[in-house]
Parts: structure tokens; sequence; C-alpha cells
């Protein structure tokens, strides 16, 4: 699958709070909730952001509280993928269980600047800078980690496990 | 090869024999706690097409994180996960005024050595205090163990802590807590197992390893590991009496050892707005705070309560500071005013809330306004955390606390007179 978008960049250690910060935890319906989306840390974050677009990140993205919204919002705001140079623990396995993309490389951001054009084949595990026509080699995902992905999460990962 | 803990606890959980860092396993859960965001858990429970709960006496339900509720909102959710639990026939449930989960399960008898448990709350990392395998999952995995009892895990490589030498008088758990994310950084520990050895560690009383396990997911401990002793049966004994072979082998395999000597730690402070960015006292006193809190799952046991009321005993706090206290649970509040501690709060001017996760997630019971400052025994200091983003937050010791609280500054515990 090749996942395009241009790329939104942030530093280091951006955590939960910042992602979605803890008063708009009460919100359910979550498309309300995406539009809280990074409110904690860019309050111009949907005056560059347009759907599709990837979150290009630092290390430990999403640290602190084991909050879902925080992948939930992002998810539900269309971001269309995170590529980072490491994830915190808790984040990464809500990404996954929500089917939204992520991936890490250690060097990922160097050479790249916002609204730069990104494209990323999951398949290949490439990412490619559009505007910079400079490719990177992603870290690849264990298979059964891809296919939790794939199905769109791990509810329709188990959905579709319970059926069989 | 030997097996870390978090490698013979996995091993114990799944089919696999053996497992050693690396390897992907799926494992049985003992005990799943979730707290105010159980609504959530059970909305995808239902998706998945789960009817029954697998296992309704490994569930605990605590309410803690908006207690009482501060919104109709909030009183809509504590109603619903009322009826989930009746529904769902879940003996274990915790209304609110009970106190904050982590505490609620481990002076309740819930935690023991050995065990695998999950919490959709990050700081379930507590629980290696008692030599469980305790860690932080969200909603999504909540509902997938609430559904099948089972989760996959990657078995973690392990980072050994030893720490050894004799504290202060007034340098405690959480300064040299502090002082090792300092070291380590806020992702030093990330996706890892951390073990915590060394003589400070044994003497450390249970109150201060549970700190010191809790804290330690501010360095992205996956679990905060320490070996089960004596101590640890007297606490959890006698509701549970179950205690395996943890210790090591010479061949046990870590990622990397720190040694850690204690002996000249001054009080640690953790500055805004990073857990990682931390001073010695010194370096901050005198800075003006209006706002101190002593509480929360990592700071607000009995020992943290008879600390700072020993230095604010017969005092009288800075009338620019208001003082907010919150006994991590019920019990530990009756503690607390049996032995005279929450008097002494009260006549030195703070305001003692009901056990509960209190202001430390920035939804009421002392939230910031903009520009102010406060220093807290919480866990975070992220922008935000505790109301406006504009508030600054510096985390210490229940002592550092209460002698900030008393000089209206940040101060050094040791040179409060009492």
């Amino acid at each position: 699958m090749i996942i395009k978008g241009k790329a939104i960049i942030y530093g280091d250690d951006v955590n939960t709070d910042e992602i979605i910060p803890g008063r708009f935890l009460n919100i359910t319906d979550p498309k309300e909730l995406a539009s809280h989306s990074m409110q904690g840390i860019d309050s111009n974050f949907f005056k560059k952001f347009r759907k599709g677009d990837i979150i290009v990140t630092g290390k430990n993205f999403g640290c602190g509280s084991s909050r879902e919204q925080a992948a939930m919002c992002l998810k539900y705001a269309g971001v269309g993928a995170i590529v980072a140079k490491s994830f915190a623990r808790i984040f990464y396995r809500n990404a996954i269980n929500l089917g939204l993309p992520i991936f890490e490389s250690l060097t990922i951001g160097e050479d790249m600047q916002n609204m730069d054009e990104i494209e990323i084949n999951s398949t290949t595990f490439i990412i490619k800078n559009v505007t910079k026509n400079l490719e990177l080699e992603l870290q690849p995902l264990p298979a059964f980690i891809q296919e939790i992905i794939n199905d769109g999460g791990l509810i329709s990962h188990l959905q579709k496990k319970m059926k069989s | 090869m030997g097996q870390t803990i978090s490698e013979k606890i996995l091993s114990n959980h799944s089919e696999q024999n053996g497992v050693y860092a690396g390897d992907y396993i799926e494992a049985n859960i003992d005990l799943a706690m979730s707290h105010d965001n159980t609504v959530l858990v059970h909305n995808i429970f239902q998706k998945i097409g789960g009817k029954k709960v697998w296992n309704p006496k490994k569930i605990v339900v605590v309410l803690d994180h908006r207690t009482p509720a501060n919104t109709i909102k909030t009183a809509e959710n504590h109603k619903r996960i009322r009826q989930i639990v009746s529904e769902q026939h879940i003996p274990h449930f915790f209304d609110i005024g009970q106190g904050i989960c982590h505490q609620v399960l481990s002076e309740n008898g819930f935690i023991y050595p050995g065990m695998l448990v999950v919490g959709s709350d990050s700081h379930t990392t507590t629980y290696g205090a008692f030599g469980a395998f305790g860690t932080g999952i969200g909603a999504t995995d909540m509902a997938a163990v609430w559904t099948y009892g089972k989760l996959w895990f990657k078995v973690p490589q392990t980072l050994r802590f030893n720490i050894s030498g004799k504290l202060s008088n007034y340098v405690s758990a959480k300064d040299v807590i502090l002082h090792i994310i300092k070291t380590v950084g806020a992702d030093g520990a990330n996706y890892k197992s951390c073990e915590f050895y060394g003589n400070v560690v044994e003497n450390m009383t249970m109150d201060s390893r549970l700190c010191i396990s809790n804290q330690a997911m501010e360095m992205g401990a996956k679990v905060a590991m320490i070996l089960p002793d004596k101590k640890t049966v007297d606490y959890i004994a006698p509701k549970k009496n179950v205690i395996l072979d943890m210790l090591s082998s010479e061949d046990t395999c870590y990622e990397k050892t720190f040694d850690f000597n204690v002996s000249d730690l001054d009080p640690q402070v953790a500055c805004p707005y990073r857990v990682d960015n931390v001073k010695s006292v010194e370096k901050v006193a005198g800075i003006e705070i209006h706002q101190a809190v002593l509480g929360s799952c990592t700071n607000g046991r009995l020992e943290d309560l008879f600390v700072a009321s020993e230095i604010l005993k017969g005092k009288i706090i800075s009338k620019n500071v208001r003082l907010i206290v919150v006994p991590a649970s019920r019990q530990i509040y009756l503690n607390a005013i049996e032995k005279g501690y929450i008097q002494t709060f009260l006549h030195a001017g703070a305001t003692v809330v009901n056990p509960g996760c209190g202001p430390c997630l920035g939804l009421h019971q002392g939230v910031l306004a903009e520009g102010e400052v406060a220093i807290s025994s919480t866990n975070r200091n992220f922008k935000g955390r505790m109301g406006s983003s504009h508030a600054k937050i510096y985390l210490g010791s229940p002592a550092t606390v209460a002698a900030s609280a008393l000089n209206g500054v940040i101060s050094d515990p040791r040179e409060v007179i009492i």
C-alpha cells in the first residue's frame, strides 16, 4: 500500500497530554475528539493539516498516559501515517490496535521540512521524500503486527478470528 | 541461560517454554484493571462481538480519575460503568472514594509476586514493587483481554539498576528515581523491563518501592521490577501467600547495568516541562510557587503523609500557597487521621480532598491558572498537565513539597527546622 501526504514535523517526546489534553477525554464521539488533536502542542495544527498528511517526529512519540484517545484522535482526524525515530510503547500498541499506520526509522526527519511531499510504501518499508527526491528505509514490522494493521486494527482482526 | 524476572514470569504465562528478550508470545492474563475509561473498553468489547467477559473475577474496576463526578458527562460515564459492572457480574468494583486504582489493588491483596497484571493506565508498572509483571495497555488491548484473557507481548530487554549507599535525611525514593530518570532520560527505558537491586532498595519500605516502580514509567519502562522479600510477603499476607524463585542467575543477560551510589544525593526536582529535566533542589530553590500538591499514585501513601506532617507540625503554610493533600486511598486517609497527620495538615492551612487522582491530571480539585507555578509529588510535569498550558509544574518528594508550601518558594527540606 502507498500512503501519500505532506509532512508535518514535530520534535522529540511529544506526549499524550499534548496530543489530546486531559480535559477532552470525556468526549466519546471520535470525530469530535479528532477536532482537538495536537491542541496541547500546536494550536495551528488544523491550519496546515489536510487529510492524509503524515506526522514526522523524533523519539518517544506518544509518551505519557495510556489514553487510547491519543491514537484515536489522530486516526479520526485522518492522519495518513506517523513516522518517528521511536514511539512510546503504549502509544505504539494503541496505534497498531486502531489500524493507524506507524513506522520507525532512526534517521527520519533529517533533511525533511514541513510540507514536503511524502510517499510511504508499507509493503517494502521505503519512505520517499518526493519534494527532495530522497529515499529512506523504514524498520519492518513483524508480520503479525502488519496483519493487524492491514485488517484495520485489532477489533476487525479479532472479529475475523472469531468468524473463522 | 538464566532468565530475567520478566522472562521468568512471561514464560510461566505462555505456552512456550523458556522465553527470552525479543520473542513474541501470547500470554495468559492473571488480572485486568480499568478505571474511569471502562466505558470505552466495554464499547470496544461489544464491537469485537463479546457478550460475557472471559472471567469476571479477574477483572477489577476502580473509579478514581474524576471522583466525585466533576461534570454531568462524568456522572453519566460513572453511571454507565456501574451498569456494566452489574451486567457482567464483576465482583471487584471500587466506587468513588476508595482511592487510586494502584493503591486500592496493592492494599487489598490483589497483587502478588510472579503474576501478570495489565491495566488501562500507564502507571500499572507500580505492581513491579511486588515482583509482579504489571504493565499499562490501551482500551482496545483491554477489550481483547476482556474477550479472551490473553494478549500478545514482545518479551522486553532488561535494564538492571544497582542502587547502593545510604540516603541522607529527607532524601527519599522519589529523589532516587528522579535522579535515575535524569540519567537514562524520558525514553531511556522505553519498551524495556527495569530491575532494581542494591541495599538501598532492600532497605526501602513497600511504600517507597511502590513509588520507584510507579515513577519509573516516566522513563518509558514497560515494567519496573523489585525482587520480593519478607517485606513483600508481610505486606500482602495473610491475603495471598505466593512467592516464586525469581532470583536471576549469574548468566542472566541484561542489556545494560547501571550502578548508582546515592549517599551524596540531594533532594531532586523535575523542572518544566519534562520529567527528565531534573536538578538538585538548590538549583531551583527560591522559585515562587502558588500551589503545592501532596498525593497521587506515586506519593500519596502513609509514609509520604508522615514525612510532610513532620515538617508542617505546629506551623502555618505561606499565605500565598494553596496546599492540596490527596491521600491515595480511604485506608490511608483513615490511618492518617488516626495518627494525627490530617489534623496537622488542616491546622497548617492545607485543603484535604477525597482519595483519588486529585489534581494530577488537571481536571478538578486544584486546576492551575495561567502563569501559576506548582510543586507536586505527582509523576508528570507536562505542559498543561494540571490545567493551563501556561502554568508550570515542578515535581519533588513529599518533604520538598511540604517545605516549599511552608516557605512559599521551592525549598530544600533539610533546611527547614523541625
